[in-house]
C-alpha cells in the first residue's frame, strides 16, 4: 500500500530528471545583492516585508490615537482615511501575502521537497525585485502632494478616484494601483516557481503524500494566487483607466457636489465582484501556508505525528477550491441581487466543515503527545486560540441575515484581525522562532521570546476580542469619531482607550522581537544541525545553514512522511525523512 | 503550566465578559427580532466551541506535557474518529445556516402593502422622497440633476409631479406600517444605516437599492452611512421619527411637492437670469 503516506517503503523509484547543480555566482553582487539562491531571496523578501510591516504597525498606533483618545489626537478625516487604507493594504498584501510565499515559501520548498533551488533561479530573483520596486512605489505614495490614497483598502470606486477622497484626484490613487501592479507581476514571477518546483523538482521518493504540510499549504495557496491575482489585476488597470483615460468601467452617470461628471454606463459593483474574487481567496492564501506551518509546529514539538494526515491535505486542497465560490459573502449589502445571499451563505457555512477538520486534527495532534512548551509551540497554541475565535465569529458574518446588522461596523474589523491579521501573525513568528535556527544556526534569545510571546498572546486578544462588542453596540467602521449618538446606551469611549493601549505595548513587543532577531544572529546560543529534532527534510541538510544548491554531491532520497514522531521500536523519537530505517517485525 | 491557566483564563474571561459586561446591542426598533433571535443562537453555540475547543487544549497541554519518560502515541489516522467530528460539524453548521436562510427569505420578500420611501444620498447629506397621492414614484436620473432639480427627477414623468421631496435629514415614519426603502446614490457608495432597526443596505450610483422593515417604536432613531464614502463620511448623519399616524400625517401636510418646488425654482431661476 505505497499510497498510505506512513508506511515507509524500501523500494524508491529511479530518478526521473537529472541532478543539476545551480551555476554558483563568482562576484559579490551575485551573491549578495543579485542573489538566485532561493532562501536569499526568502530572507530578502523577508526583511523588505518586515520592513514595510513597521510601517503599518506605526500607522495602526495612529489610528489608535485618534480612535482611543479622541479628545487628545484629533487628526483630520483625510488623514485618517489615508492611516487605516494604507495599514490594511500593506499588512494584507506587502507584508502578510509577500512573507508566507516570498518568504517561507521560497526558504522551505526547495529544502522541504529536496531540491537544490527553485527551478527558475533568474525569475525567483526577478521576483523579488519586483516586488521591491512595488513596495518603493507604495512608500512614495507617501511622499507625493495630497499624500497616499484614503479610499479605504478596498478602494471602491467611484469615491476611490473622485475628489472627495484624500489622493482621489491627486497621485495617491495612481500610485497605490501601479503599486498593486507590480506586486502581481512580481508575485507572478514567483509563483509560477513555487508550483513548478513542487511539481517537478522533488527528490525520488518524495511523493506529494510525502510532503510536510507546509509545502501541501504554501502550494496549494500558490495555486489559488495565480488565479485570483488575474483578479485584482484587470480590476487595478480598469480603475486606472478610468482614473486616468476617463473610461468608464466602475463609473456610472455621476453627479459630484452639484456638477455632472462626464463618465456614465458604467457599474461600481463590478469592481466590488472582481476585488472579492481576488480578495475572498486572498484571506485563504495568506491561512492556508498558516495552516500548513502550523501543523508542522505542533507536530515537532509534540513529537507526535500529524493526525490524520491525508485528511488535512484533502481538507486544505478543498477549502481552496471552496474559497473561490464565496467571495459574495463580502457583499451581502451591496446591493447585489438578493438571492445571491442564499448560495453564498450556504457555500460559506460549507467551508466551515474542512476549517473545522482541520482544528480538531490539530487538537487531536497534541492529544496523547509528549507536548514541549517552545516557543514555536506556545505560538501554535496562540493560533488556535485566535483562529477558532476569529472562525466562530466568521458564522455571525457568514450567515447572511446575522451579517447585516453586523456589516460594517467594528466587528467586522475585530473578525478580520483575529482571524487573519492576528492568526496568521502567530504562525509566522512560531515559524520565525521555530527556522531561524536553520537560517542563522543559532537560537533565539529564550527570554526576550517569552515576553514577546505572552505580551503579544496576551495583549492582542485583549485588542480584538472587546472590539466585537464595540460593533456589536452599532458603531460602523472607519468613522475617526463617533460622538454621543442616542443608539449608545453605555458609552464605548473607555473601551476604545483601553484597546489603545494594549495596541501600543503589543506593538512595542514587536520592536523587542526584531531586536532579539539581529541581537541572536550574533549572540545566539548555539544551534547544531538539528535543535528541534525534526524529522522533515530541511533539517537533514550537511550545512546549517544550508549552502547555496542546499545538498552534498548527491540529493537525498526520501523513503516515508514527515510524521515519523515517536515510532515505536525505532531507536529515536524522530526518523528523518531521508533514513531508510524499516522495522524488521511488523508491530502487533 | 502557566499556559493551562492562560488558555483557562481567556476562556473564562470571554465568558464573564460576555455577559457581564454592560455593551450589548442598542434596543431594536423594527420587526426584525428574529435577525437578534439567530444572532442570539448563534452566540450561544460558537460560545459553546469556543469553550469545548480552547478547554480541550488546555486539558491536553496540562495532561500531555513534557515529563522525562513521557512518549508520543503513534496514531497516524482514525477514520471512525474524523467522520463522526465530520458528521456532527456539519450538523451544527446545518442548525445555524437553516434558520439563517428562512429569515433571509423574509428580509428579502417585500410585503404588497410596504409604503415605497426613496432615500437620496449625496456627499455628504441625505434627502427623502415619498410618493403623493398616486402612490407611486416617478422616474428618476442622475443625469437631470441640477440646481432646480437637486434630485434628478423627471419633470415629465406625471408619476412625479406629486412626489413629496424632503430635503432635510429629518424622514417622518408612521408606526406599524412596513416601509419599503429604495435607495439612491448619485456620486458614490453610502449605505443607510440605523442601528435600532438592524436592517442595512448600500446605496449604489447607476442603481436603485431596496431593503424593508416596519417600524415598531415611537422615537427618533440616528441615521448612519455606513459605507466609506469619502472624509465627510463619519458626519453624514440624519434622522428617522417614527411617529403616531395623526402627528405623521400633520408633518406630511407640511411637506412640498416636486411640481411646486420645481415651479417655484424655474420661477426664480428666470428672474435672476438677467443679472448674470
Amino acid at each position: 500500500m505505497a499510497n498510505i503516506p506512513y508506511r515507509p517503503d524500501e523500494q524508491v523509484p529511479p530518478a526521473e530528471v537529472p541532478d543539476v547543480h545551480p551555476p554558483h555566482p563568482h562576484t559579490w553582487i551575485g551573491r549578495w545583492v543579485f542573489s538566485q539562491d532561493a532562501k536569499y531571496i526568502a530572507i530578502q523578501y523577508s526583511a523588505t516585508a518586515i520592513a514595510i510591516g513597521l510601517v503599518a504597525l506605526v500607522l495602526s498606533w495612529l489610528v489608535r490615537l485618534q480612535l482611543g483618545f479622541p479628545d487628545v489626537f484629533s487628526f483630520s478625516a483625510e488623514a485618517y482615511y489615508q492611516f487605516i487604507t494604507m495599514h490594511g493594504m500593506i499588512m494584507v498584501i506587502y507584508l502578510l501575502t509577500a512573507i508566507f510565499l516570498g518568504g517561507f515559501g521560497n526558504y522551505l520548498i526547495p529544502l522541504m521537497v529536496g531540491a537544490r533551488d527553485m527551478v527558475f533561479p533568474f525569475v525567483n530573483m526577478l521576483s523579488y525585485w519586483v516586488y521591491l520596486l512595488a513596495v518603493l512605489v507604495l512608500v512614495a505614495s507617501f511622499f507625493v502632494p495630497g499624500g497616499p490614497t484614503g479610499a479605504g483598502w478596498t478602494l471602491y470606486p467611484p469615491q476611490a478616484i473622485l475628489s472627495g477622497t484624500p489622493g482621489g484626484q491627486d497621485a495617491g490613487i495612481i500610485l497605490m494601483l501601479l503599486s498593486l501592479i507590480l506586486f502581481i507581476i512580481g508575485f507572478t514571477m514567483g509563483g509560477l516557481n513555487y508550483v513548478v518546483t513542487v511539481l517537478q523538482a522533488r527528490t525520488r521518493g518524495m511523493t506529494l503524500m510525502r510532503m510536510p504540510l507546509t509545502v501541501w499549504g504554501i502550494f496549494t495557496a500558490t495555486v489559488m494566487a495565480l488565479l485570483a491575482f488575474p483578479a485584482l489585476f484587470v480590476a487595478c488597470v480598469m480603475m486606472l483607466f478610468d482614473r486616468l483615460l476617463s473610461t468608464s468601467f466602475f463609473m456610472p452617470t455621476l453627479v459630484e457636489m452639484g456638477e455632472q461628471l462626464s463618465y456614465g454606463g458604467g457599474s461600481p459593483i463590478v469592481f466590488q465582484h472582481l476585488f472579492w474574487f481576488f480578495g475572498h481567496p486572498e484571506v485563504y492564501i495568506v491561512a492556508l501556508p498558516a495552516f500548513g506551518i502550523v501543523s508542522d509546529l505542533i507536530s515537532v514539538h509534540a513529537r507526535k505525528n500529524v493526525f490524520g494526515y491525508r485528511m488535512m491535505v484533502w481538507a486544505i486542497v478543498i477549502i481552496g477550491a471552496l474559497s473561490f465560490i464565496v467571495w459574495a459573502h463580502h457583499m451581502y449589502v451591496s446591493g447585489m441581487h438578493p438571492y445571491f445571499g442564499f448560495f453564498f451563505a450556504t457555500t460559506t457555512l460549507i467551508i466551515a466543515v474542512p476549517t473545522a477538520i482541520k482544528v480538531y486534527n490539530w487538537l487531536l495532534t497534541l492529544w496523547r503527545g509528549d507536548i514541549h512548551l517552545t516557543l514555536p509551540m506556545l505560538f501554535a497554541l496562540s493560533f488556535v486560540v485566535t483562529f477558532v475565535n476569529g472562525g466562530l465569529t466568521g458564522l455571525f458574518l457568514g450567515n447572511v441575515v446575522v451579517d447585516v446588522p453586523l456589516s460594517d461596523t467594528m466587528f467586522v474589523v475585530a473578525h478580520f484581525h483575529m482571524v487573519m491579521g492576528v492568526a496568521p501573525l502567530m504562525v509566522i513568528f512560531g515559524a520565525i522562532y521555530h527556522w531561524y535556527p536553520l537560517m542563522t544556526g543559532r537560537m533565539l534569545n529564550e527570554a526576550m521570546g517569552q515576553i514577546h510571546f505572552w505580551v503579544t498572546f496576551i495583549g492582542t486578544y485583549a485588542i480584538f476580542f472587546p472590539m466585537h462588542y464595540v460593533g456589536l453596540v452599532g458603531v460602523p467602521r472607519r468613522y475617526p469619531e463617533i460622538g454621543d449618538p442616542a443608539f449608545i446606551t453605555t458609552p464605548v469611549d473607555g473601551l476604545n482607550a483601553f484597546i489603545s493601549i494594549a495596541a501600543f505595548i503589543v506593538g512595542a513587543a514587536q520592536i523587542l522581537f526584531l531586536f532579539n532577531i539581529a541581537w541572536s544572529a550574533r549572540n545566539g546560543r548555539d544551534a547544531g544541525g538539528n535543535p528541534w529534532r525534526a524529522a522533515s527534510l530541511e533539517w537533514q541538510t550537511p550545512q546549517t545553514p544550508p549552502r547555496h544548491g542546499n545538498w552534498a554531491d548527491e540529493l537525498p532520497v526520501v523513503y516515508r512522511w514527515a510524521y515519523d514522531y515517536s515510532v515505536p521500536g525505532a531507536p529515536e523519537d524522530f526518523i528523518a525523512q531521508d533514513d531508510p530505517w524499516v522495522q524488521q517485525t511488523a508491530p502487533t | 503550566m502557566v499556559v493551562v491557566i492562560a488558555l483557562v483564563v481567556v476562556v473564562v474571561g470571554s465568558i464573564l465578559f460576555h455577559l457581564l459586561s454592560p455593551w450589548w446591542w442598542t434596543p431594536i426598533a423594527s420587526n426584525w427580532e428574529y435577525i437578534d433571535a439567530t444572532l442570539v443562537i448563534t452566540f450561544w453555540i460558537t460560545g459553546f466551541v469556543l469553550t469545548a475547543v480552547i478547554l480541550f487544549m488546555a486539558y491536553c497541554v496540562w495532561r500531555f506535557r513534557h515529563e522525562p519518560g513521557r512518549v508520543a502515541a503513534f496514531e497516524p489516522e482514525n477514520r471512525r474518529l474524523e467522520i463522526w467530528l465530520t458528521v456532527v460539524t456539519g450538523l451544527g453548521v446545518a442548525a445555524m445556516l437553516a434558520p439563517g436562510l428562512v429569515v433571509w427569505k423574509q428580509f428579502v420578500t417585500v410585503p404588497d402593502d410596504a409604503t415605497e420611501v426613496e432615500v437620496f444620498a449625496q456627499q455628504w447629506s441625505w434627502s427623502f422622497r415619498l410618493p403623493g397621492e398616486d402612490g407611486r414614484l416617478g422616474t428618476s436620473d442622475a443625469a437631470l440633476v441640477g440646481p432646480d432639480n437637486p434630485l434628478g427627477i423627471s419633470p415629465f414623468d406625471r408619476f412625479g409631479q406629486d412626489d413629496i421631496i424632503i430635503e432635510s435629514d429629518d424622514l417622518y415614519l408612521p408606526i406599524g406600517k412596513p416601509v419599503k426603502m429604495v435607495l439612491r446614490s448619485v456620486d458614490v457608495l453610502h449605505n443607510f444605516y440605523v442601528p435600532e432597526f438592524r436592517a442595512k443596505m448600500d446605496m449604489v450610483p447607476g442603481m436603485v437599492t431596496y431593503f424593508w422593515f416596519t417600524p415598531t417604536r415611537i422615537g427618533e432613531f440616528e441615521v448612519l452611512c455606513a459605507e466609506l464614502c469619502g472624509v465627510g463620511h463619519g458626519h453624514m448623519r440624519g434622522y428617522v421619527q417614527i411617529q403616531e399616524e395623526t402627528e405623521y400625517q400633520a408633518w406630511l401636510q407640511e411637506q412640498r411637492t416636486f411640481a411646486e418646488l420645481w415651479e417655484e425654482r424655474r420661477v426664480r431661476t428666470a428672474s435672476s437670469d438677467p443679472e448674470q
